[in-house]
């Protein structure tokens, strides 16, 4: 049988660790030819190393915060991929404070990396997936929003603010390029254990779990599925859709 | 690689000798902004470059179009 993903090619940001990782792993484990975007180069390498898909996916280091790099990033895929097929954006930092000490370089930080970031991404991508290519034009965004961005949590005002932006952004651009085979759509996970909710107070923890119908955290390995199916063609009919996957969290 | 004017040209779907300095985007129908993006895809493709989206937003003339190419040290 021929892999679902087999030819084409996909760019994972956030990719050293945690979902991004997953998702990285899972996508070669399709077929994919996958380009494993992280600011840590090192850590890339050892990522791909210890992935058991060391063959199909290649480091990308780079700062999705910096436009410049992010730029050059997707010009190497194109020039050593020969097209860009899938984007996942996934990379994204998670601080919590109450109201009165959310910073305003909190703030910048956190929305420059959850929300202008894909968002040019978004705009990168869409331009390397509208060319012609084997196939014809066309491609799959999937971005990595989150349950706080639907439903809000307590101390998450910036975070929950950026997430909430980026389900507007997907709504939106997948309106916008639905006409030329992209789709885009986002991911809403709930508590997954990760190096960036590895932070969480145990008695926070301890109380969101309790809000969790199946009784435990996710795992990355929870998430990455759902992102292999929106990037195949099984979803070719899907877009502007945000899925949540949370194993039923009440926030 | 193609001369500026032949990627125009065949970009918007017009006549080589109307590529001229003056000519100004959204001036004539061939030049809207569907056919500015097949311009930026043609332009990145022949000169091997990836163009910033504020020079995209820019690209207002034939003139101006040369003249960010030359940012991105290419002879156009």
């Amino acid at each position: 049988m021929i892999p679902a993903l087999d030819g084409k090619v996909a760019l994972v940001t956030g990719a050293t660790r945690g979902i991004g990782q997953a998702i990285a792993v899972e996508l070669a484990a399709a077929g994919a030819t996958v380009f494993a975007g992280g600011r840590n180069e090192a850590a890339l390498a050892a990522m791909i190393a210890a992935s058991g898909q060391a063959g199909r996916i290649h480091p990308l280091p780079f700062d999705v915060t910096d436009a410049a790099a992010t730029k050059a990033a997707f010009m190497a895929v194109q020039k050593q991929g020969g097209r860009l097929d899938i984007l996942v954006n996934n990379a994204g930092i998670l601080k919590d404070a109450p109201i009165e000490m959310t910073g305003a370089d909190m703030v910048a930080e956190t929305w420059s990396t959850n929300l202008t970031a894909t968002l040019t991404c978004c705009q990168l991508a869409v331009r390397l997936m509208a060319r012609p290519k084997d196939g014809g034009p066309g491609g799959s965004i999937i971005n990595m929003a989150s349950i706080i961005g639907r439903m809000g949590f307590p101390f998450h005002a910036a975070y929950g603010a950026s997430k909430a932006g980026v389900i507007g952004l997907t709504l939106s651009l997948a309106k916008e390029v639905a006409a030329r085979g992209i789709r885009v759509n986002a991911i809403a996970p709930g508590l997954v254990d990760t190096d960036m909710t590895a932070g969480i107070p145990p008695d926070k923890r301890e109380a969101m779990l309790a809000r969790i119908g199946m009784g435990r955290a996710g795992q990355p390995a929870d998430i990455a599925p759902l992102a292999l199916f929106l990037a195949g063609d099984g979803a070719r009919y899907i877009t502007g859709q945000v899925i949540g996957v949370d194993g039923g969290l009440v926030v | 690689m193609k001369s500026l004017a032949a990627v125009f040209a065949e970009s918007l779907m017009i006549d080589p000798a109307s590529v001229v300095d003056g000519l100004a985007y959204q001036s004539i129908k061939e030049w809207d902004s569907v056919a500015h993006m097949v311009l930026v895809t043609a332009l990145e493709d022949n000169y091997g470059i990836m163009l910033d989206t504020d020079d995209i937003i820019a690209m207002s003339s034939v003139a101006k179009v040369r003249e960010i190419l030359a940012k991105y040290d290419v002879a156009a």
